[in-house]
């Protein structure tokens, strides 16, 4: 059997009661490594962020040492923004975060924005977390009266201020330029990129995007030491992630792991395996924006390792959403139902998007209704093609942003993994044999 | 409606938190909506002034959000979840049961709403931003006739808890 290792979650384990107020927050040791990088130099926090190996945990994985200096140095103000818009299906992770542990996010923000020389940063909060919201506001509040925020930060003669900006309802808001544009008070329609928000983000300037799990470990890697951060996971996987279970699972939840576990001992040791002692016919791996895998050995047994996964199965860890379908599951009406999404969420900038996931839940509709023609399944490959040409991991897209390539993924999987049990079901229908007229 | 004295105060704080304000948009629609119960024409021009572009602007912006109600609804807003997690866990089974029984209650309205993020307490839906997991039809049915009765205190339209001055609307 293996364990959780909780690093980002230990003190809403330890003060389960009232991790969200300063008095339990403070009592499960929160604020503590601002006594050190307030003392350190901002190059120096970013070299220890880079030391710990710590990639985004909203779905992309990029470095975020990295991206901090990708700031342009003469350049200033300097924003920080904290995605908090948590949409990907299946993903429940950062609602947690915010709920349970807001000083935590709230101590990795201030040495996140002393690293990089910001004195206002906003936390775009998905419109529907109020519980969230609630918690947030006054953890700032709280944060300020002790000095923790405002001006002089604990005397060191830094400054900052946090502004919590609540979104209302659209899942695109998550990519990054989208999240500006609905922070300037626009429509949340991606930009295109060059320029990247590290140069030019919001107002036009300088812009640092990062998820609220990826800042709430900050801290952490500041206490811990890079160095020693980055002895857990594995290969350029490290550390810890939150993965959120669900679906047929015994136990569903939010569950801290060490990177290179593998799906089959978070699936059967930590969520408690598969609902009436069923089996995995397939899950999703890393949100609805991933291909699938199977319940296969290879599959089941492959490591939490973003890179590995990606290599071998094409399939991404993306936001740690991993679904899981028993054998009683027709895979048509999740595909139908991830399409109904994505048409639902295409914010409608580009055309292949937003004509083509329009499609795709037409015609899955009718096939996981008992309305589909045989060659339906290829048609939407095709029109998959026309969003994603090639089809492939990692995507290429005819979109400015990846949501479009996204809602090509259920098809594609369906296509490598039940091909066969999908064209029977779509044979013979009302619809070909004209029952249907 | 415009914005109640207390309200307007509210809303030039929201707008003096930003660098531009064409950013208060979102907040200020939010505030309008909770005090009104939806977002009206009036509300979206009188955004427009405070931040200082035109109405066609704010309506283009609100427009875009499914969180704001452009038209009426009831002062009880259950959202039901029935993405791919709730799907396999009797989402639609709450849903199709609380459209029946409320469809033609003007109190209440239900709407079939994205992902959440309450997977792990699926299936889930929100009233009035509220979460509740882990329903069947019968529990999500008593829940909201719980709110109903005011054995449970909703919070305004847009989510912000009960204290948003709302002319006694709740």
């Amino acid at each position: 059997m293996v364990a959780e290792t909780r690093i980002i979650t230990k003190r809403m384990h330890e003060r389960a009661d009232d991790s969200w107020t300063m008095e339990g927050a403070l009592a499960a040791g929160a604020y503590q490594s601002l006594d050190k990088s307030l003392k350190m130099t901002p190059a120096a926090i970013r070299d220890e962020v880079s030391a710990a190996g710590l990639r985004g945990r909203g779905g992309a994985g990029f470095p975020t040492g990295v991206k901090w200096g990708f700031i342009p140095e003469h350049l200033a103000p300097r924003y920080l923004v904290i995605n908090a818009d948590e949409g990907e299906p299946s993903t429940f992770k950062d609602r947690m975060l915010v709920e349970r542990d807001p000083h935590q996010l709230i101590e990795g923000i201030i040495t996140a924005a002393f690293a990089i020389d910001c004195h206002l940063t906003f936390i775009y909060l998905r419109g529907e977390f109020a519980l969230g919201y609630d918690r947030l506001m006054q953890a700032i509040k709280d944060a300020k009266a002790k000095g923790y925020l405002g001006k002089n930060i604990l005397g060191t003669g830094f400054d900052l201020e946090i502004v919590v900006h609540r979104g209302a309802g659209a899942y695109i808001c998550g990519e990054e330029t989208a999240l500006i544009e609905s922070l300037e008070g626009e429509r949340g329609m991606p930009r295109l990129r060059p320029p990247f928000p590290a140069i030019a983000g919001v107002y036009a300037k300088p812009t640092i995007v990062n998820n609220v799990e990826t800042i709430s470990t900050v801290p952490h890697i500041i206490s811990m030491g890079g160095a020693e951060y980055a002895k857990l996971g594995v290969n350029k996987s490290t550390g810890t992630r939150l993965f959120s279970v669900s679906g047929h699972v015994n136990k569903p939840g939010n569950y801290e792991v060490e990177l290179g576990m593998t799906f089959r001992q978070l699936i059967d040791d930590l969520a408690g395996g598969v609902r009436n002692n069923g089996s995995v016919k397939f899950f999703i791996p890393g949100g609805a924006s991933s291909q699938w895998l199977t319940g296969s050995d290879e599959h089941l047994d492959a490591p939490l390792d973003m890179d590995f996964v990606q290599q071998t199965f094409g399939v991404m860890l993306g936001s740690g959403a991993v679904m899981v379908y028993d054998q009683t599951t027709n895979p048509v009406l999740v595909a139908w139902r991830l399409a109904k999404f994505f048409a639902h969420e295409s914010c409608g900038k580009c055309t292949p998007c937003r004509e083509g996931t329009g499609w795709l839940e037409k015609v899955l509709y009718r096939m996981s209704h008992g309305l589909g023609r045989p060659e339906d399944l290829d048609m939407l490959l095709d029109v998959g093609d026309n969003i994603s040409p090639g089809l492939n991991a990692p995507f290429s897209q005819t979109t400015i942003c990846p949501l479009g390539p996204s809602s090509v993924s259920a098809v594609v999987s369906l296509n490598n993994f039940f091909r066969d049990e999908v064209i029977a079901m779509c044979t013979n229908t009302p619809e070909t044999t004209g029952a249907a007229l | 409606m415009t914005f109640t004295p207390e309200n307007l105060a509210t809303a030039r704080e929201i707008i003096a938190q930003y660098p531009k304000t064409k950013s208060a948009i979102l907040p200020l629609a939010h505030l309008a909506q909770d005090q009104d119960g939806w977002l009206t024409t009036e509300a979206m021009e009188e955004i427009a002034g405070l931040v200082g572009v035109e109405p066609a602007e704010v309506q283009g912006t609100c427009s875009f959000y499914t969180m704001f109600k452009r038209d009426p609804v009831g002062k009880l807003l259950v959202s039901v979840c029935t993405n791919v997690t709730c799907l396999v866990t009797g989402g639609p089974e709450v849903l199709e049961h609380l459209q029946a029984k409320y469809l033609t209650d003007g109190e209440v309205t239900i709407e079939e709403v994205e992902c959440l993020a309450a997977c792990g307490g699926a299936p889930a839906m929100q009233v009035n931003y509220e979460f509740h997991e882990h329903l069947t039809p019968e529990s999500a049915d008593a829940l909201v006739e719980q709110y109903k009765s005011g054995a449970l205190q909703a919070r305004t339209i847009s989510g912000a808890p009960v204290p948003v001055d709302t002319k006694g609307r709740l």
